[in-house]
């Protein structure tokens, strides 16, 4: 059954169009993934889909209640937290929890189970202003007050945005817990390497969708072979590669090159290449470039 | 239920634990009725005379003409006895009244003597010393005339003195805090109730938490209204600050009934915190909500009020904009029921007109109050 169903929206700004004919569906107790760069129109759908903003066209509905008509009994069903922290910065830990309880009709208490894990971190500081919390606590804390109210459906709007590596790996721990609890969720991030977290993911840029599937399925689906070069100087080794007729694309991944060639077989001689296994990025730039 | 005293309380940490919004609530009100301000002289213009003759003899017919022709005045409708003075100007029918004793002319060419009652309403202290001073001019114009006239047929005991007795009513002191409260409180309810209401509005809307209270079940309604309550109840407790501050320190005392004062004050703070929302509805920053609480609000209320510049003395379209400044009827709503002690029938007018604008920018607001964040 699909816990959410997006049939052609799209939404224009001005001049520009921030989201070009979006479908896709979630299925029931999914985590689901939106990857795609600062800009690309995350935010936005994230937000249609919550009823805070209307589309231009297209429909869209989540636990089967559509965002426009139903708009105020969705807004029972779903758990939201926002891309910039967005609780009360002198409210303390506390406080802010119990606030977003009675908001959402419900009490800390009824929901405590599915919050425990998380708030045991914080219950140090639970007499802290969320203002002075650090970067990871502020996510946790966001987490739980989206989390009180046992939504059916949660939209995190890139929720590891600056927070550091650790952290984001507990958050996404945890995340893999609720979906255990039968929470679906939606999460948005620029991090491809977070994509491989998810169930299925959608690959976004510039408002449009280039690709939905299981990050598996994605990688599997590159079309080319792909080698990995490096060399104490990357960034002539860049330019030399570039210069080569056998070369297709070159780009520069950390500290290796990323190289595939226009036959996959025939490769340039004095360069020393290594077959690995596409990243979501590959595939991400590899989708951008065939655009 | 819950969800609503939730927000009350939230609203009240707020601003308690915000060090610099309490100061500016409180210290403000406070600050300003302590500096009183400055008395700024004003032209007056088209003061409404009320005339009480008893002797309608040449000498105060001549004297009633000259007022007539000048521009500071304009004769409005003669008394029957001078007791009806005091009650016509209650209903506000006149802001000047002069009062001629018996047998004027005679007693002005037998004895050479003879005396004439100014009663000018000083509850605003500035308006009521420039009518006098006017007054006294054409008076002693007149006298001027007299004499030139008498040397010219030839009298030699050319000695004529018309006396005028000046009578201030409702602020027999010329105390200049009894313009100034009024009007201050017209401020400052403006200052704390519409300038912070709308701050606290947009602040959440800038923080990003209106969004996620918009995505919550609570009926957006309910997050405003939690916002304007809070203040309301601040607001009561700084009209009665001031009030304290005004019989004890400026001295000036609450001549009306205080029960309709505060009424009278709490319907002006209803319109002030709807303003407020108003305002909310249309900007998006804090700095714009500032702004426009600022310069839209607080100019037109010191400018166009009567707080400063007496209504009566400006152009007819300035007078006609200012019917649509609120502060301008709760001012001289304020002014009668307080320093003039009128009772609230009085100010009936004031009060239903501030009630109609409460009635309509509320309904404005949550015409334009949105359920989403576009």
């Amino acid at each position: 059954m699909a816990k959410l169903e997006i049939d052609g929206i799209n939404k224009r700004y001005g001049d520009v169009q921030a989201l070009t004919n979006i479908s896709f569906r979630v299925n029931d107790g999914e985590l689901f993934g939106l990857i795609g760069p600062d800009g690309a129109g995350k935010t936005t759908l994230f937000r249609i889909l919550t009823s805070l903003i209307l589309a231009d066209s297209g429909e869209a509905s989540v636990d089967g209640l559509d965002i426009v008509k139903d708009y105020k009994e969705l807004r029972r069903h779903i758990g939201y937290m926002p891309g910039r922290f967005s609780l009360y910065q002198d409210l303390s830990v506390e406080e802010n929890l119990n606030f977003f309880a009675t908001v959402f009709h419900t009490t800390v208490q009824e929901n405590y189970h599915l919050i425990k894990e998380i708030y045991q971190q914080l219950e140090p500081f639970r007499t802290r202003r969320a203002g002075k919390l650090s970067g990871g606590m502020k996510q946790k804390l966001a987490l739980c007050c989206a989390l009180i109210h046992k939504p059916s459906v949660l939209f995190l709007d890139e929720p590891t945005t600056g927070v550091d590596p650790v952290s984001r790996k507990e958050f996404w721990e945890m995340l893999k817990r609720l979906k255990q609890q039968g929470i679906t969720i939606v999460v948005s991030t620029p991090y491809m390497d977070e994509a491989t977290r998810c169930d299925r993911i959608a690959l976004i840029q510039h408002g449009q969708i280039l690709s939905i599937d299981t990050p598996e399925n994605i990688r599997k689906a590159y079309p080319k072979k792909l080698y990995r070069a490096s060399a104490p100087d990357n960034f002539s080794l860049l330019e030399r590669l570039r210069e080569l007729p056998e070369i297709d694309s070159v780009f520069l991944f950390g500290e290796y090159l990323h190289v595939t060639l226009k036959k996959d077989d025939k490769k340039p001689k004095d360069v020393q290449l290594q077959l690995i296994e596409p990243g979501i990025e590959d595939c991400f730039i590899d989708l951008l470039r065939q655009k | 239920m819950k969800q609503f005293w939730a927000f009350i309380i939230k609203e009240f940490e707020h601003i308690f634990r915000d060090m610099r919004t309490i100061l500016l609530i409180i210290g403000i009100p406070i600050a300003q009725i302590l500096i009183i301000g400055f008395a700024v002289s004003t032209e007056v213009k088209n003061i409404r005379v009320a005339v009480y003759d008893p002797s309608n003899d040449v000498s105060t017919q001549l004297i009633i003409n000259h007022f007539e022709s000048s521009r500071s005045f304009e004769v409005v409708r003669s008394l029957q006895s001078p007791d009806e003075a005091e009650r016509l100007f209650q209903q506000n029918a006149f802001d000047f009244a002069l009062i001629f004793s018996e047998h004027f002319d005679e007693n002005l060419y037998h004895t050479g003597e003879a005396s004439v009652q100014f009663i000018a309403d000083a509850s605003d202290p500035n308006y009521g010393n420039t009518a006098v001073a006017y007054a006294t001019n054409i008076l002693s114009d007149y006298q001027q005339e007299l004499m030139q006239k008498a040397m010219a047929s030839g009298m030699n005991s050319a000695n004529f003195r018309i006396v005028p007795q000046v009578q201030m009513l409702y602020n027999p002191e010329m105390n200049g805090s009894y313009n100034f409260v009024p009007g201050l409180m017209g401020m400052v309810f403006i200052l704390i109730c519409a300038m912070m209401t709308s701050i606290a509005i947009v602040r959440e809307k800038e923080s990003g938490t209106m969004e996620v209270l918009l995505a919550s079940p609570v009926k957006p309604i309910y997050i405003v209204i939690s916002k304007m309550i809070p203040y309301f109840l601040i607001s009561w407790f700084i009209l009665i600050i001031i009030l304290l501050l005004s019989i004890f320190v400026l001295n000036v005392p609450v001549a009306g009934n205080l029960i309709w004062l505060n009424v009278f004050s709490l319907i002006y703070i209803l319109v002030a915190l709807s303003l407020g929302l108003l305002i909310s509805t249309l900007v998006r920053t804090q700095v714009a909500a500032m702004l426009a609480s600022g310069m839209g609000l607080m100019m037109p209320i010191m400018i166009l009020s009567g707080m400063i510049f007496p209504i009566e003395s400006m152009p007819p379209v300035l007078q006609w904009i200012s019917c649509i400044v609120p502060a301008r009827w709760y001012i001289s709503g304020i002014r009668k029921i307080m320093i003039e002690g009128v009772g609230v029938i009085h100010i009936l007018k004031e009060m239903l007109i501030l009630t109609g604008m409460a009635a309509a920018i509320i309904t404005l607001s949550l015409k334009k109050f949105k359920t989403r964040l576009e």
